[in-house]
């Protein structure tokens, strides 16, 4: 059997703070259009199965799995909804086509965040309800106890986690589809707008709507249909307890079992070597540079100088969030993962526009869903078959 | 539960039990709030509809008329940009009478939701309403209707802008 599977196709519509003029599923038949002209098949013929990524407390509509079909065009074909992060989608189609059965899968996630007027509501129903919700605590106070005990570990100062906001609404000026782009000249950040101490607002990605679709398919079929498949070299996910009070606040284990997954699928030893840039969770700043150390990128005596001496902007040593991550582009909630691949898939095929990086060969995305969970999944995406 | 008892024993929790706090529990509400888009096709069927119109879609390549109108055609897979009014006229083509009202109380006289052929529109192509005016025993499949609307001046641009279909 053929193991290999590449991403053959990418779409996507937004992203920005609003958008009225499109219902969730006509910014999601934009999308889909466009990744399916992108992979040159037809939704009707040629794709087999659909999966697309919703949460319901997100949607406003219980049982939304019945609401996708259409705009994608699997009317009565295959289909079914992940209520997980889009790289949870996107791994669920890859081992749909390891495992022989199908040969082209198409995954899509999106956000109408602009349409949900509680947003803070919704993640607040998250927390346990007997043993957190009663403790009557606004939802980014989770944020706040991991960041609180992240400096204290790594010795980052609020003002390093301020320099990865900088860092990636600048980019983000390079990307036309981001909605939060900043010059550095406008991102002398007040640090003085607490929501917990010690997050800032200003380091919470805010909400833009979107839509993103990819259409995967196997090795024989995707040299056949595309002149640049992006090859996934490795997949890896992983979860922690989700009792707050069970958990290793200093580091983000499962971010790292994850990430441990992928390496070893795609024969990466040593991640500095093997990987060219990353497209990873920046949801609050600090996620990042936790994220960069489960990835095996840096460790708690050197995340600081490497955040300090610019490491990660896109002519550092390994390039983060060029695409200017969810601080820059905005926050697509359980989409996020999805936009990140997609910078990936444009970074790999050289089509990146004025934020293109020069010659990238492998990239890792990651994402996370955010607030109080425990829940991360890794790709590792290439531009070469072996 | 043995051969002969089928059932597993149950004693029921008595509400007391839940007011003298012998009984621990958490209670919550979700107070959430959503203001949905339209988007391009849905708004132009509530502006027809406040306008009194049923407005419909026309797929440009299996030429399929749908109500409510769609910006794509799910089984073309084409994008629709027709619109069309269609007439407030049509014929039922599924029907139930509901004795139980939303809010899970009893009623005695029925509503009749129904899904209502537009007339216009391509074959067994329907929109979900309420039938009015009717001996509930005397609705039936293949039914013809007419919309009832709200006055002008009450029309908001909102599928209640017709009140319910009724006899022909």
């Amino acid at each position: 059997m053929n193991k290999d599977v590449a991403i053959v196709g990418v779409g996507w519509e937004g992203f920005h703070p609003t958008s009225v003029d499109y219902s969730y599923k006509e910014l999601i038949y934009q999308a889909a259009n466009k990744a399916y002209h992108d992979a040159n098949v037809d939704p009707r013929k040629d794709i087999e199965s659909f999966i697309s990524v919703a949460e319901d407390f997100f949607e406003g509509t219980s049982i939304f799995d019945e609401y996708t079909p259409d705009q994608l065009g699997a009317v009565l074909k295959p289909m079914h909804t992940i209520s997980g992060e889009a790289l949870h989608g996107l791994i669920s189609a890859y081992l749909m086509i390891r495992s022989g059965l199908f040969k082209i899968v198409a995954i899509e996630a999106h956000s109408k965040a602009s349409n949900i007027k509680s947003i803070t509501e919704v993640t607040r129903y998250a927390l346990d309800p007997i043993l957190q919700r009663p403790l009557n605590f606004h939802p980014d106070f989770v944020a706040g106890l991991e960041m609180q005990r992240f400096l204290h570990q790594s010795q980052c100062s609020i003002s390093d986690c301020s320099m990865i906001v900088q860092k990636n609404r600048y980019n983000a000026l390079s990307n036309p589809s981001a909605a939060y782009p900043m010059s550095l000249a406008e991102t002398k950040l007040s640090e003085d707008d607490f929501l917990a101490y010690p997050l800032l607002e200003s380091h919470i990605a805010k909400p833009v709507d979107g839509a993103i679709v990819i259409v995967l398919a196997n090795g024989d079929v995707a040299k056949d249909i595309s002149s640049q498949p992006i090859w996934i070299k490795g997949v890896g996910w992983c979860n922690d307890s989700y009792a707050l009070e069970y958990r290793n606040w200093g580091e983000l284990s499962y971010v790292q079992k994850a990430a441990k997954m992928a390496y070893s699928q795609s024969q990466i030893t040593n991640p500095i070597e093997g990987i060219d840039f990353a497209e990873i969770d920046d949801s609050y700043a600090y996620r990042e540079a936790m994220t960069l150390i489960a990835l095996g990128f840096a460790d708690n005596t050197t995340i600081r100088g490497l955040i300090r001496e610019g490491a990660f902007y896109p002519d550092g040593k390994l390039p983060v969030n060029v695409s200017g991550g969810s601080l820059g582009v905005g926050y697509l909630f359980d989409a996020s993962g999805a936009q990140k691949t997609v910078e990936a898939v444009l970074q790999l095929r050289g089509i990146a526009g004025a934020r293109q990086l020069s010659q990238p060969s492998t990239a890792i995305v990651e994402s996370w869903r955010g607030v109080p969970t425990t829940s991360s999944a890794v790709v590792i995406l290439s531009n070469q078959r072996e | 539960m043995n051969a002969k008892n089928r059932y597993y024993p149950i004693n029921s929790l008595p509400e007391s039990a839940f007011q003298d706090g012998s009984i621990l529990f958490s209670f919550d509400t979700f107070n959430t709030r959503y203001a949905w888009d339209c988007g391009v096709a849905i708004g132009e069927y509530l502006a027809g509809l406040r306008e009194g119109k049923i407005i419909g879609s026309t797929c440009p390549k299996c030429h399929r008329t749908m109500v409510p109108p769609r910006l794509f055609c799910e089984w073309c897979y084409q994008p629709v940009h027709h619109f069309l009014p269609l007439l407030d006229t049509g014929t039922i083509l599924t029907f139930s009478l509901c004795y139980v009202s939303w809010d899970v109380q009893r009623i005695t006289e029925p509503e009749i939701p129904a899904v209502i052929a537009i007339d216009g529109a391509s074959k067994n192509h329907g929109i979900l309403h309420k039938i009015g005016e009717i001996e509930p025993e005397k609705v039936h499949i293949g039914m013809r209707v007419r919309a009832l609307w709200k006055a002008p001046e009450d029309r908001t641009g909102d599928i209640t802008d017709i009140l319910y279909f009724k006899p022909e």
